[in-house]
This record gives C-alpha cells, structure tokens and sequence, in this order.
C-alpha cells in the first residue's frame, strides 16, 4: 500500500490583492503588467555597457588607466541597483478598505450629505482639511473606497491608490511613489552619469585610436562603438533632461502630478506646504527620509477559509508546488493594453514631460 | 449577569462582534502619520475618555518617532545610498523597528485595557495605515446581541505586525 503524500498549497495574500500589478517570486516582487519598455531599458542598458566593457575598456584600461572600467563598473552596478529597486518594489500602494471600513465611511458620507437616489451617480466627495494653514481637499477614491490622503492619486494604469504618487513610468515597468521615488532618482542620475561616461571615453577611444590606424578602420574594428556613440547620444538628451527637472521637483518637495497639475503654481493657487522652504532640507526629506515599509503584506499567509481557487487574472508566478524559495519564476503575460479606468479617478499621463527636449525612441 | 472577560482568547469565545468604529487619519500636521484624537461615541459607554486619548496620544507619538527627520535618519539613508541599497537586505529599518514596538504597545493594551472592556484595538499597519479599527463586542451570554454591524467576525489578533516585505 503506498502513502500518498499531501503538499498543502499556502495561499499568500499577494494571490487575492485587486489592482492590475503582476507579482514574481512568490510575492516578493510588484511590478505593473505591461513590462515591455523595461526590457527594453534592460536591454539598452546591459547591451551598451556589455560593448563597452568588451571592446573600449580593454584599449583604454592599457593606454590610459585601468580605473576607466572599474569606475564604469561602478555606475553600472549602482544603476542596476536602484533600476531593480525602483522596478522591483512597492511604490506605495494603499490597500483597498475591507467591506466594514467601506460601510462605516458611506455612512458617515451620507450623514453629512444626505441619501443619493438608487442609480444616480452621487456628487465627488471631498473633505477639507488645514495643513498648515492651508486648506487641502481630500478626494473619495470610488475604486479603492477611501478618502486619499494628501499627495495620493490613483494610477488608472495599476488600478490602486498610490501614496505620494509621482507619475506611472513604463521605462521601468511600476507606479513611482513615496516608496521607490529615491530608488528612481537616483537611477536617473547614475545612469545620466554612466550616460555621460560611456559618450566620452567613446570618443576618446575613437580619437586615440584614429590616430595610429584612422578613423574608418577604427570604425571597422569595433562597429559597436558607432552604435553605443548612437544610444548614449539619444539617451543624454532625454535622461539628463528628466533628471534635471526632479532635481527641480526634489528641491522644492513637489511631485510630477502635482507639477502637471499646477497644484501649486499661479497667483490664486496655495503655496506648497510640503515645502521646507530650504532646498538642502527638501532634498534631505526626500532622499534621505525615513522610508516607510509596505503595508500590503504582499507575503502574509491567507487563514484556510479564504484560500479558494485562485482568480486568474491577478497573479503570475506557478509557484503552487514549490517551496517558498526565491527561485525567479517570470511566467509574465504578453503586454497587455491598457484599460482606462471608468471612474472619475486621477488620471496621471503615464510619462513624465521631457522639458527642454522631444522624447526619443531610444533610452539606454 | 455580565461575564468578566479577562483575556482575549475568552473575549472570542464568550462574545460575538457588535460592531466596529475606525479611527481616521489626522492630517492638519501633512502627511505624516497620525490619528484623530476625537472620541468617538460609540465608546461611550465602553471606556474612559481619557484612556482613548491617551492610546491614541501614545500610538501618534511612536508614529512621530518613526518618521521622525534628523540625523540618525539621514545616516542612515546615506548609508543605504552609499552601499546602493544593498544593506537593507540583512538590516532592518528605524521605521520598522518602531512598527514592531507599536505592535507590542497594541498587543498589551488590548489585554491590559481594551479586553476586559469587550474592546479590541487592531493595528493600523494591517488597515494600510489609514484607520485604528475598534472591534466591539458584545457578551453572548448576558444581552444575546447578534452582530448589528458587518458579521466578517475580523477581530484580528493584533499581535501580527503585518509590515511584510517591500
């Protein structure tokens, strides 16, 4: 007679959270469903430096100094870092509210404004609140049935509330939020910087190579390098331009939302409260700040009564017999369209502008 | 004649959920953390005043610790800059640090105060930090309330500090 052995299935709350994010690795990692563009950005990235190191950096490692790949090696690994961290990471989410919580504030709603007719669509709910001695509305999110904090918006394109929401990037595939806006900034500026890098030593190499062989049979030599001057030239324009303008957004505490928005800006407008007022105390607050955890324990365990079939659309990753082991499992849907959102939610374009410059195709 | 209910286990068994009041957030400071202060009426009959206040006075002042700006948090961002994030792998953060005292801070109060008055403080971590929920419950035996409020019966253990992840 054999024994049969019985797995127990674990449920994780990750497998029943609403909103339109995928999750990999059993829960650990969040990123929204379309992830195209930032294969792309990976791809870019890893495909220029992967030239580089092979071809420049050996000549220029000989003729010049070895600190030339070591210092790329650098930036390369701290722009992977914060890109994976930016991508990787809770931006902030805000839980729906559960059924009780919903209730109670439909009740509190209705008590203040009266009972709306069956079918009609009632009035936007706001609530006023002083915050330093400004007044600052807050909106009732329909979808996530909660009055948003302050700075919050819904992403239409993730479906959920996000808390200091900043814009939705495709480049690196998530909503930036209050959690992963540092991660992002400082993936723009490392990777302007590992930008910058590669261009010049480029064209370092060409030119000190040129002299002892000329310029086409440079060319000849190391066609990559054609193509990474091409990458790194289109790249500079738009990164350090979105670099520079949130470092405009960092040292007056704003986010691209409320740029867009003008929420602050224009005579009849208030100020911004968030503000210091200090540009060193702003970019302080924001880069170096405490840095909240997630509140949507993503990898909590769900009790047994809620643990039915799993809904099909919400999650990816077939970890149903495995242990709970961080073995990467990317069974990630083909891109998606987006679908708008129906309720009258923030809708926040899903790029932030390239001020000074045009949007190009190519970002490395 | 009233049960007294002296823990929470026995608070399950003997009572059933009456109905719930949520705490919201206070945001004339801006968007740091904290919790009105107002008493809510529903608990007027339950628990003192000044009690609730001091709870909720305690709860927001853990808040203010944890996101407190000043040196040693900005030491510690720089160092979690410098080392590109890597250290938050294997170190915990001082905001999760201070979540978990909260925790322990809930967890006595429920059994030092709110238990024995048929009450059960959760956690706001595991609400997404927008409200306290206050469980209230009613003694089986004594009144034989049903749930007037909603029956999903969550009066969750407020022990778990459900701050998983990132």
């Amino acid at each position: 007679m054999s024994v049969m052995v019985v797995r127990k299935k674990v449920t994780r709350k990750w497998e029943k959270l609403p909103g339109r994010n995928t999750f990999c690795c059993d829960g650990r990692v969040m990123m929204a469903r379309q992830k195209g563009i930032f294969y792309l950005t990976l791809f870019l990235i890893l495909g220029t430096c992967t030239l580089f190191f092979a071809f420049e950096c050996r000549y220029l490692a000989v003729q010049l100094s070895p600190a030339i790949p070591v210092f790329a090696a650098m930036l390369f690994l701290f722009s992977m870092a914060t890109l994976l961290r930016t991508s990787f990471s809770d931006p902030g989410v805000i839980p729906r509210a559960l059924p009780d919580e919903a209730a109670f504030i439909e009740m509190e709603i209705e008590a203040t404004n009266g009972a709306v007719p069956q079918g009609q669509r009632p009035p936007p709910r706001i609530k006023n609140f002083q915050i330093n001695n400004q007044i600052v509305k807050l909106k009732y999110c329909y979808t996530c049935k909660i009055f948003r904090p302050p700075r919050a918006s819904h992403c239409s394109i993730c479906d959920n509330c996000v808390e200091r929401f900043d814009h939705h990037c495709p480049w690196v595939g998530n909503c930036v939020g209050k959690r992963n806006y540092r991660y992002f900034y400082l993936f723009i500026l490392s990777l302007s910087l590992l930008t910058i890098y590669v261009f010049a030593f480029n064209i370092v190499y060409v030119a000190l190579k040129s002299l002892k062989i000329g310029f086409l049979e440079t060319l000849k030599e190391t066609p990559g390098t054609v193509l990474e001057v091409l990458i790194c030239f289109f790249t500079l324009w738009s990164v350090v331009g979105l670099t520079g303008f949130h470092t405009f957004l960092v040292a007056l505490n704003q986010t691209t939302n409320e740029d867009i928005k003008g929420s602050w800006t224009g005579k009849n407008r208030v100020q911004n409260p968030y503000s210091h007022g200090n540009i060193v105390k702003n970019c302080c607050e924001v880069l170096c700040g405490p840095l909240p955890p997630s509140v949507l324990d993503r990898r909590g365990i769900l009790p047994l009564e809620e643990s039915g079939s799993r809904p099909p659309s919400t999650q990816e990753a077939s970890t149903s017999l495995l242990p709970q082991s961080p073995a990467p499992t990317e069974h990630l849907s083909a891109n998606e369209m987006p679908e708008d959102s129906s309720t009258p939610e923030d809708m926040p374009p899903p790029e932030p502008p390239e001020p000074p410059q045009e949007v190009t195709d190519a970002e490395k | 004649m009233a049960t007294e209910v002296h823990n929470l286990q026995e608070l399950r068994r003997s009572a059933s959920l009456a109905t719930k009041v949520f705490i919201q957030r206070d945001y004339s400071d801006g968007t740091i953390c904290q919790f009105q202060t107002k008493f809510p009426p529903e608990l007027d009959s339950r628990i003192e005043r000044q009690l609730f206040e001091e709870t909720v006075k305690t709860l927001n002042s853990f808040y203010a610790e944890a996101e407190k700006i000043g040196g040693s948090s900005y030491l510690e961002g720089c160092l979690a800059c410098a080392t590109a994030y890597f250290i938050f792998l294997c170190m915990e953060t001082h905001y999760e640090k201070v979540l978990k005292k909260i925790s322990r801070y809930i967890q006595e109060q429920n059994e030092k105060i709110f238990a024995p008055r048929g009450l059960l403080l959760t956690d706001p971590v595991e609400r997404g930090m927008r409200v306290i929920e206050i469980s209230i419950y009613e003694d089986r035996c004594s009144s034989g309330s049903s749930s007037s409020g909603s029956s999903s019966g969550s009066g969750s253990s407020s022990g778990g500090g459900g701050a998983g992840g990132r």
